[in-house]
């Protein structure tokens, strides 16, 4: 089986351009963009039927919108997004923004405040039910979108819709902004068996196993909504980052890129 | 305005396989009913749960339906709002919001029910669109525009039953983006919208049984606002008064604004709800005029203000 290996030289590749890019503003969110880089990767090379920006197509949507930069990066290298677009983030002459911002190149909605993804998903995934179409739709939300209301008004109304052709991804890295999930947030645990209540086919995987993360989304019983916990590392993959939360909207020093990019080369 | 509001949303729905209602655990009346039985896809409850009432509304508009969101004004506008502003008008999506009972409407159910603020609220949104029929035969013909039109949102602002037909006599017929005049006068013109817009053709009775001639506009399209024909409006009458069942930031306040731009030299006076909490129950009229909005207290106002 070939994913594991491609899924890490691409998530390598991803995860240095996001870098580059660091260096160009004074502030982005590393860290976020870095947990759920394999869970993002999936779905567009793996899951996705096929590439995104037309309306027959699979649709994703990035509900924890400050992830954004590993989205960017995969619409950078389909040609969906130009180098130019990337290089131009969150500059006054650039179109792309710290959030994603609907009706820019493959952005299919706007998303940065929390708990908004999930309803627009179920809106979006229930209109194509009606039509009779065979579009799928997939999400990343984060674990704190799962302390807002309107995502369990969301996953309720999924399950009530019997929305099959929607998978979303929980980025379970364990952060919010401030605080560690298990040790500020303890009633937040476990997650698996909430969502497994609201009638949703759910598992529980390492977020950074590639071959697992696809195997358990295909494994899910396909007649209802399923949703992946993907059990992550806030800033994966650069040893200073991992679990630190500075990181969560923080440019490196140049001195600190250099050797960012040093781990993630020797990890790939 | 309901049931009208019903009858024409079933009517467009018959030709229209694009339309879809979402209401928050009330009860469809009148003609939506049976939309519900000859649609039940279409018709979708969320339960008590706004936010996402709002979430799918914008998610059906943006692959290609026109849905209409449903229920009491405060908890299509307030509970949500962020989800309004963000999810509705952020990304420009062609979704009606149906705020029922906008004002003060639901007199008896206390202040959580009542939607004094709508207008100033809905009208600080960027391209959230505003419509407030001041009679059965506006909401019909606004409701078959909303099922059509390309813009964006709209909050389309009911009151609930019973009001009477002030238009459809009218020659001219109701124009999005532009005021209308539904009362012919020389010396005095009141604007107004919505429900109290009955009101307001009393105060004009009485000021013409005065001798003062009083013509009647109305806004029924708050936002974008027919600034051009307000000011119109300034060049024809010495006085203008501005009658709203809304807190103090709405309409008058606009109004306000752009006599201050225009140099109005004449008098104008601005009635509307206070700036409080309103604490006292009765009908819809009883709490209006509590808060100083019925025709005699502003006739008298006028008269005296107007020195006639």
């Amino acid at each position: 089986m070939t994913i594991p290996f491609t899924a890490a030289s691409r998530c390598s590749r991803y995860r240095r351009r996001i870098l580059e890019i660091s260096q160009q503003v004074s502030a982005l969110h590393i860290a976020p963009a870095f947990s759920c880089t394999e869970i993002v990767d999936v779905i567009y090379n793996e899951l996705m039927a096929t590439p995104v920006a037309r309306e027959s197509e699979d649709v994703f949507i990035m509900s924890k919108g400050h992830g954004c930069m590993i989205q960017y990066v995969i619409l950078e290298e389909r040609g969906i997004l130009s180098r130019a677009d990337v290089d131009a983030y969150c500059k006054p002459h650039g179109i792309l923004g710290a959030h994603p911002d609907y009706g820019n190149p493959g952005i299919r909605a706007s998303t940065g405040s929390l708990g908004h993804g999930l309803g627009m998903l179920v809106g979006q995934a229930y209109a194509e039910k009606l039509k009779g179409t065979s579009v799928n739709f997939f999400g990343v939300l984060s674990d704190g979108e799962l302390q807002e209301g309107s995502t369990w008004e969301a996953i309720s109304m999924a399950a009530n819709l019997r929305l099959d052709n929607l998978l979303v991804f929980v980025d379970n890295n364990d952060f919010t902004s401030l605080d560690r999930m298990s040790l500020a947030q303890p009633a937040f645990y476990p997650v698996l068996e909430k969502v497994q209540a609201f009638n949703w086919a759910a598992a529980e995987v390492d977020g950074h196993d590639s071959r697992a993360l696809v195997t358990a989304a295909r494994a899910l019983p396909s007649d209802r909504p399923r949703m992946v916990i993907a059990k992550t590392t806030k800033g994966k993959g650069v040893s200073f980052m991992e679990g630190v939360s500075i990181w969560h909207y923080r440019s490196p020093s140049p001195a600190e890129f250099e050797q960012a990019l040093r781990e993630l080369q020797e990890g790939s | 305005m309901r049931n009208k509001f019903s009858d024409a949303f079933y009517e467009a729905s018959l030709t229209n396989d694009k339309l879809c209602l979402i209401v928050a655990d009330i009860s469809p009346a009148g003609s939506l009913a049976k939309f519900r039985e000859t649609a039940p896809q279409r018709f979708i409850n969320v339960g008590v749960a706004e936010q996402v009432m709002v979430g799918i509304a914008a998610g059906l508009a943006m692959r290609g339906f026109r849905p209409f969101i449903y229920t009491i004004a405060t908890f299509c506008l307030y509970r949500p709002f962020e989800f309004v502003r963000d999810d509705l008008c952020y990304q420009n999506l062609p979704v009606t919001i149906m705020g029922i009972g906008g004002g003060l409407s639901y007199s008896t159910l206390g202040a959580t029910h009542h939607a004094q603020e709508d207008v100033a609220l809905a009208m600080s949104i960027p391209n959230l669109n505003i419509l407030a029929p001041c009679d059965p035969a506006e909401v019909e013909v606004m409701t078959r525009w909303c099922t059509e039109q390309e813009l964006g949102p709209v909050y389309l602002r009911l009151g609930k039953a019973g009001e009477p037909d002030l238009t459809s006599h009218l020659n001219v017929p109701w124009q999005f983006g532009k005021i209308r005049r539904i009362r012919e006068g020389n010396d005095h013109c009141i604007v107004t919208y919505g429900v109290v817009t009955r009101m307001a053709l009393e105060v004009a009775e009485k000021l013409e049984s005065r001798g003062v001639s009083t013509a009647v506009v109305t806004v029924p399209t708050l936002k974008p606002l027919d600034r051009e024909g307000l000011g119109d409006l300034f060049a024809e009458f010495g006085n203008v008064t501005v009658i709203e069942e809304s807190a103090p930031r709405a309409l008058g306040l606009e109004v306000e604004a752009l006599a201050f731009r225009t140099k109005y030299e004449g008098g104008l006076q601005v009635f509307a709800l206070r700036d409080e909490f309103i604490h006292c129950y009765g009908s819809h009229e009883d709490i209006l005029t509590a808060h100083g909005l019925s025709s005699e207290q502003i006739a008298q106002t006028l008269l005296t203000a107007y020195r006639v």
